[in-house]
């Protein structure tokens, strides 16, 4: 036999590490391109007033974001009330019960399809659903619409984290004569439960990203959100889109960057700390 | 001679069958575990041994694709029968498994999760019940001081007993242990044998084992399984020097397993 040479496999790897560091370079840099960006255009605009005061109509040059942002918490909460029970007993479900059943794989399947599903299509469905019916565009129809795309979400990494439970410790808890759903609430949650306030706080922080569903269902306003449930709610992702693209104002253009800077920094808190607090016991 | 006339049958196993989906890995099993005994389970690894002690408690339940069939019937009730109920069964025998389970919880929580999940305890009581769960299970003294740590920053071997105390908080009659003592180290192992020889008074003990010094150490009688069949099923003295089938022999003197 002959030995295979050496330096060429040397010269492969090097190639091979090489080119994976070139692009995650790029990655990261794009990344840190973004938010110098997002901080350069965004800072200008930022004061006091931008924080307290509700955003003023077009035209008018003073105002701020403080509304959008209270819509913003109010729709991604009422998202985060109706996805995530929800994900999390579909999660049980998979994890627990039906693992191995046909109906299980079938459910998984959708979850994964429902994850892919571009978010304007659910924003569109809601809107026909809820606010064509109703006849008006309302919070709480956003809230809907986000809790469509968190679902899928909470539901897999609920999934994933509880089967990362070793077998052991159910078949122990069991054991002792604990009922099913006991064991499960009781031992197993707690045993996974990094995992799982991680990934709702993930969830939560996708969806609070989004715009295309909000567009259909809260759209926008300049009040307060008083009328959550019945009314366009104020939110922060769809003032951005709308001072960006609809107004000729350049204190309106401005605002919308300062807007952006705000929900970056919301969105790179949210992901950090969860990151800080969970991601190095989860491996250890 | 392990005589059921005489001796208190405590779990009588009768034409016990078990499947894995389409494979059958017991073969008509019938054995007779006496009351306050240790009775070891040996043989090679994949012999049916650990499946025939899970069969006890119906543990097995919980994978869709596995199932038992004849009976176990214990003090005179087929457990296999789906009328009895499970979890009262499972408060009657307590399972020790391979690898330490401790829950993630405090040392205390441990004990008094099995204690509570079982019986209306007060709170001056839970204190004196856990107390006495790990007094019986030989670890008082070693974590009076870290009743509040985690169970899971115990030994490997603290660990093993403590969940021997929480399993005998819940006041069982049966203790089922499957290997309890591969996945620790010597002494840690040492201290459960000890251990197990002091429960036999109160409980009735089947242990799987690997090992068969441990076997021989610790059990009053053993039975000999090979690809899912009891071959020799005997008082451990009498297997371990005078057995009656040739398969045993093999095995005891170290010659397949």
């Amino acid at each position: 036999m002959k030995r295979r040479g050496i330096a060429l496999r040397k010269t492969v790897d090097f190639v091979v590490k090489l080119l994976s560091i070139f692009f995650v370079t790029i990655t990261i840099a794009l990344m840190g391109w973004i938010i110098y960006i997002v901080i350069g255009k965004g800072v200008d605009a930022l004061s006091w007033t931008f924080f307290i005061e509700p955003t003023a109509p077009y035209g008018v040059p003073d105002g701020g974001i403080a509304n959008a942002v209270l819509g913003t918490v109010l729709i991604t909460l009422g998202a985060a009330v109706i996805g995530v029970p929800t994900g999390i007993l579909g999660g049980i479900y998979l994890s627990e019960f039906g693992s191995k059943s046909r109906f299980g794989d079938f459910i998984r399947f959708a979850a994964n399809v429902m994850m892919g599903m571009p978010s304007i299509i659910v924003g569109l469905f809601v809107y026909a659903m809820l606010v064509y019916t109703t006849k008006h565009f309302s919070g709480v129809a956003g809230s809907v619409a986000l809790a469509i795309i968190m679902f899928p979400v909470v539901l897999r990494t609920t999934e994933d984290m509880l089967s990362m439970v070793p077998n052991s410790l159910r078949e122990s808890a069991l054991a002792l004569g604990m009922p099913r759903w006991k064991s499960i609430f009781y031992i197993i949650f707690r045993s996974a439960k990094d995992g799982l306030i991680t990934g709702v706080l993930l969830a939560i922080a996708r969806v609070s990203g989004e715009t295309a569903p909000l567009l259909f269902t809260a759209l926008w306003s300049d009040d307060w959100p008083t009328h959550f449930f019945t009314e366009p709610t104020a939110n922060l992702t769809v003032t951005i889109s709308e001072y960006a693209t609809n107004s000729p104002f350049d204190v309106m253009h401005a605002r919308a960057w300062s807007a952006a800077l705000l929900i970056t920094v919301i969105i790179l808190v949210l992901n950090i700390s969860c990151r800080l607090l969970f991601g190095k016991k989860r491996h250890g | 001679m392990i005589d059921s006339r005489t001796d208190k049958v405590k779990i009588s196993v009768r034409k016990l069958n078990f499947h894995y989906g389409n494979h059958q890995a017991l073969f008509n099993n019938n054995l007779d575990i006496i009351a306050n005994k240790v009775t070891a389970v040996i043989g090679p690894s994949g012999c049916g041994k650990s499946t025939h002690l899970r069969a006890y408690n119906r543990i097995f339940e919980l994978y869709n694709d596995q199932r038992a069939t004849g009976t176990i019937s214990i003090d005179g009730t087929n457990i296999l029968d789906k009328s009895v109920n499970v979890l009262e069964l499972r408060r009657k025998i307590g399972m020790i498994f391979q690898k330490p389970t401790p829950f993630p919880m405090s040392v205390f929580d441990n004990v008094a999760y099995g204690l509570k999940l079982h019986f209306k305890v007060k709170r001056h009581e839970l204190q004196e019940r856990v107390e006495q769960a790990l007094r019986g299970a030989s670890l008082w003294e070693e974590v009076k001081d870290k009743l509040k740590k985690s169970g899971m920053a115990l030994s490997g071997g603290q660990q093993q007993r403590l969940c021997i105390a929480r399993a005998i908080a819940a006041k069982p009659e049966i203790l089922l242990m499957d290997e309890p003592t591969s996945a620790i180290d010597p002494v840690g192992t040492l201290k459960v044998e000890e251990l197990i020889n002091e429960l036999k008074q109160q409980f009735t003990i089947v242990i799987v084992t690997h090992n068969m010094q441990q076997a021989a150490r610790i059990s009053d009688n053993t039975a000999f399984f090979y690809e899912g069949v009891i071959i020799e099923y005997d008082e451990t003295e009498k297997i371990f020097t005078n057995p009656k089938e040739k398969q045993t022999e093999n095995y005891i003197t170290g010659r397949f397993g």
